[in-house]
């Protein structure tokens, strides 16, 4: 750790990126961008056409003088939804009681499609309403809907935990492997192995002054997480404080298996990034919910420590819960930690001898 | 010319004499196209939900079976009070609470309007989201099912008058993805996830392990110029990524039966464009560190920053001003936008030029500045 410019580099990384996604990744859909064919305008569908213009998850694109228009445009990707109308759609709904709407939607992303189509029917819905000056309805039956942990209903919520998760695993794995490996390389470890320290020892001191810089970033995040975020500290600051140190001794111990596999730097830094990367991405619950996933899927995410680290982190921080609710993540996070450092050092006596 | 086949030589045998490597560009693509497209899916199914039923009556009985036979709900438990199933909820047993007063049935039979009342973790938006609007919809389901009991005992005029209200078909159609499979979306996003990975970090490695071993000090006293030498070191990188984009159109046509509407063509020419903009990343930041750790730390940060980012999972539209012109200048987004429409829309390659000449863009820029900053007597 003799070197200022990567100090500079773990401790400002951490800063930039929960600022940047923090504030950036939202999965809210909005400028949903909406063309309309109308071939024979009249008061319904000028109606209907300007409640979606000035619908703010709308933007307009312009009207479309043919399917032909309509079709191009989208395989462009310059448009998200068409809204059709049947021909004299007035005079349909006046006489036949029926008329059409056809509502196209740009759904190569299902999400975005299908809640661009629930959008625009609830507004077709709220216009027809107030057209048919219904009778009061009888049976009415409202839903009083509470959204608790999170009213505001803020994707950073969501996402500051998945985000501490990540930054540190990648930032501790390939601090302690590519470091050991690089001693590895130049033969210094030799030296250090020979030398009549335990091994345990030895790890133990290699492995304290990654844990001291982790656990500052560690607080730099969640500093800018409370302050300029916004996200709430809900349960215990101690207990927040335990379960980073006990992920920041897991994912340094991860480090430290890596290093006993791998005998090149490069190795070490492609190994450490794409196992510490996309798993924690797909699999750990920081973008797509656990839950979802098939059964196989899930059994596989159970070993992807960020995915407790994630969970714990939600519960205490977000719902403020105790360390009775999250006992199970505490030990599961404990036990892999016990085991890789077992790994580890069964390695290197091996090698040793 | 001449020099620079003898030394793409080299970077090719440098590269390969690390068995790691080779395995890396076919083993890594099949792993990742395998496995993590199941991973994705926003669509929200078995919600567990609690239910406390103070009314005990035969509507809110009703709507407890409604909620239990829906397919986006579970029905975890039915506890007496809303605050056992508060403690289900903390316990992270149960997402949603469903509470029925008891006043239910009495009032909607006198006063026709009742209310329900909702709780939903929203620590996830979308799923808390999502989870009260199924519930809406079943309640709606029942208001409408009761009301078309109560029509048949209405007297006939009024009855008339209720069925004689005029009604809009409203016909979705959902073009490009009709089945609404969230892994058509993402499979294009994993390519650009894999290219950006690989030829990211392998060239940003590169020059710097050369400064390391100390075999830089070898190139830098011969007459090579730098144009030669940094050429020479993005040229492999094509090839492992041309790789790795072969692997993936094969892999994503065998598996889930995509192929790019758009032409395969296209496709393989936007990668190469692409591939030579994140490789000058790459090697620029190889020039500017001075040890392994230093570039690799810096290599993550880029791609994290292009990543997450890039529209490849949550929309570019619904990011801050801001951050839609880190966007402009991000090259994934430019590929993963570029790829989906080529798969998913059948765009043509004069569809995507437009994408095309921003990734030229950023490719000339980041290649320019990576000859500048190699610093050959540094």
């Amino acid at each position: 750790m003799r070197d200022n410019r990567t100090l500079l580099i773990i401790l400002g990384m951490p800063v930039v990126e929960i600022l940047l996604f923090g504030f950036a990744i939202n999965m809210e859909v909005q400028d949903i961008r909406v063309a309309f064919y109308d071939p024979t305008p009249d008061a319904f569908t000028t109606g209907i056409t300007e409640r979606v213009k000035q619908n703010s998850y709308f933007t307009y694109r312009g009207d479309m003088h043919s399917m032909d228009d309509m079709e191009e445009s989208m395989r462009k990707g310059e448009l998200d939804l068409a809204v059709v109308f049947q021909q004299n759609f007035q005079e349909n709904l006046v006489h036949s009681g029926e008329a059409a709407i056809q509502l196209l939607s740009n759904s190569s992303d299902p999400n975005r499609g299908s809640i661009a189509v629930t959008y625009a029917t609830a507004i077709i819905a709220g216009f027809q309403q107030e057209q048919t000056e219904l009778m009061q309805i009888p049976f009415q039956i409202q839903a009083e809907n509470r959204m608790i942990y999170n009213p505001l209903m803020k994707s950073s919520y969501m996402f500051v935990p998945g985000i501490m998760g990540l930054v540190l695993m990648i930032i501790c794995t390939i601090m302690t492997s590519v470091s050991i490996v690089r001693e590895k390389e130049r033969g210094t470890m030799e030296v250090l192995l020979a030398s009549p320290l335990k091994q345990g020892t030895m790890i133990f001191a290699k492995t304290i002054p990654y844990m001291v810089i982790s656990f500052i970033d560690f607080v730099i995040i969640l500093l800018l997480s409370y302050f300029i975020l916004g996200v709430p500290v809900n349960g215990s600051l101690l207990l927040l404080f335990l379960v980073a140190i006990l992920y920041i001794t897991l994912t340094l111990s991860y480090g430290l298996t890596v290093s006993t596999l791998v005998d090149k730097q490069v190795n070490a830094v492609i190994f450490s990034a794409i196992t510490a990367m996309i798993p924690v991405l797909m699999l750990s619950g920081m973008i797509f919910p656990v839950d979802n996933m098939p059964q196989a899927l899930q059994a596989f995410s159970a070993i992807v420590p960020a995915r407790w680290f994630i969970e714990a982190v939600r519960k205490v921080m977000i719902q403020g819960l105790g360390i009775t609710m999250i006992w199970k993540e505490v030990l599961i996070m404990f036990g892999m930690t016990l085991f890789l450092l077992g790994v580890t050092i069964a390695k290197t006596k091996k090698r040793l001898e | 010319m001449k020099t620079l086949k003898f030394l793409i030589e080299k970077e090719f045998k440098q590269m390969f004499r690390n068995p790691l490597i080779p395995r890396l560009i076919v083993l890594f693509p099949t792993m990742v196209l395998l496995v993590f497209p199941w991973a994705v899916s926003f669509e929200i199914k078995n919600i567990r939900i609690d239910v406390v039923d103070h009314s005990k009556s035969t509507y809110s009985k009703r709507l407890t079976d409604k909620v239990s036979a829906s397919q986006y709900f579970i029905l975890h438990d039915t506890p007496p009070d809303y605050n056992t199933a508060m403690l289900n909820m903390e316990n992270d047993k149960t997402d949603m609470i469903l509470e029925i007063p008891s006043s239910f049935d009495v009032d909607l039979v006198k006063s026709r309007d009742s209310e329900v009342g909702v709780a939903v973790n929203s620590v996830n938006g979308t799923q808390g989201l999502l989870g009260s609007n199924y519930i809406m919809q079943i309640v709606n389901d029942l208001s409408s099912e009761l009301r078309g009991e109560l029509t048949q005992t209405l007297p006939p005029q009024l009855r008339a008058s209720m069925m004689h209200m005029p009604k809009i078909d409203i016909v979705p159609q959902y073009k490009f993805n009709p089945a609404l499979d969230y892994k058509n979306f993402m499979i294009p996003g994993f390519m650009v996830l894999l290219l950006t990975i690989l030829c990211g970090i392998l060239p940003a490695l590169n020059i710097v392990m050369e400064k390391e071993n100390g075999t830089i000090n070898q190139i830098n006293v011969t007459p090579v110029s730098k144009m030669n030498f940094i050429l020479a070191k993005l040229i492999p990188y094509w090839a492992v990524g041309l790789v790795v984009m072969i692997i993936s159109i094969t892999l994503s046509l065998l598996i889930y039966g995509l192929w790019p509407a758009g032409g395969v063509i296209a496709v393989l020419i936007s990668a190469i464009v692409f591939i030579l903009s994140v490789s000058g990343l790459g090697i620029i930041i190889s020039n500017y560190s001075e040890t392994m750790q230093q570039a690799s730390f810096l290599v993550m940060f880029f791609i994290l920053i292009l990543v997450l980012l890039g529209g490849m999972f949550t929309p570019v539209s619904s990011m801050p001003a801001w951050a839609q012109w880190i966007a402009a200048i991000n090259p994934f987004n430019y590929l993963t936008d570029t790829f989906r429409m080529l798969y998913l829309n059948g765009s043509t390659l004069a569809d995507v030029s437009g994408n095309l000449l921003a990734l030229g863009v950023i490719a000339v820029i980041l290649n320019g500045w990576a000859v500048f900053s190699y610093k050959k007597r540094g």
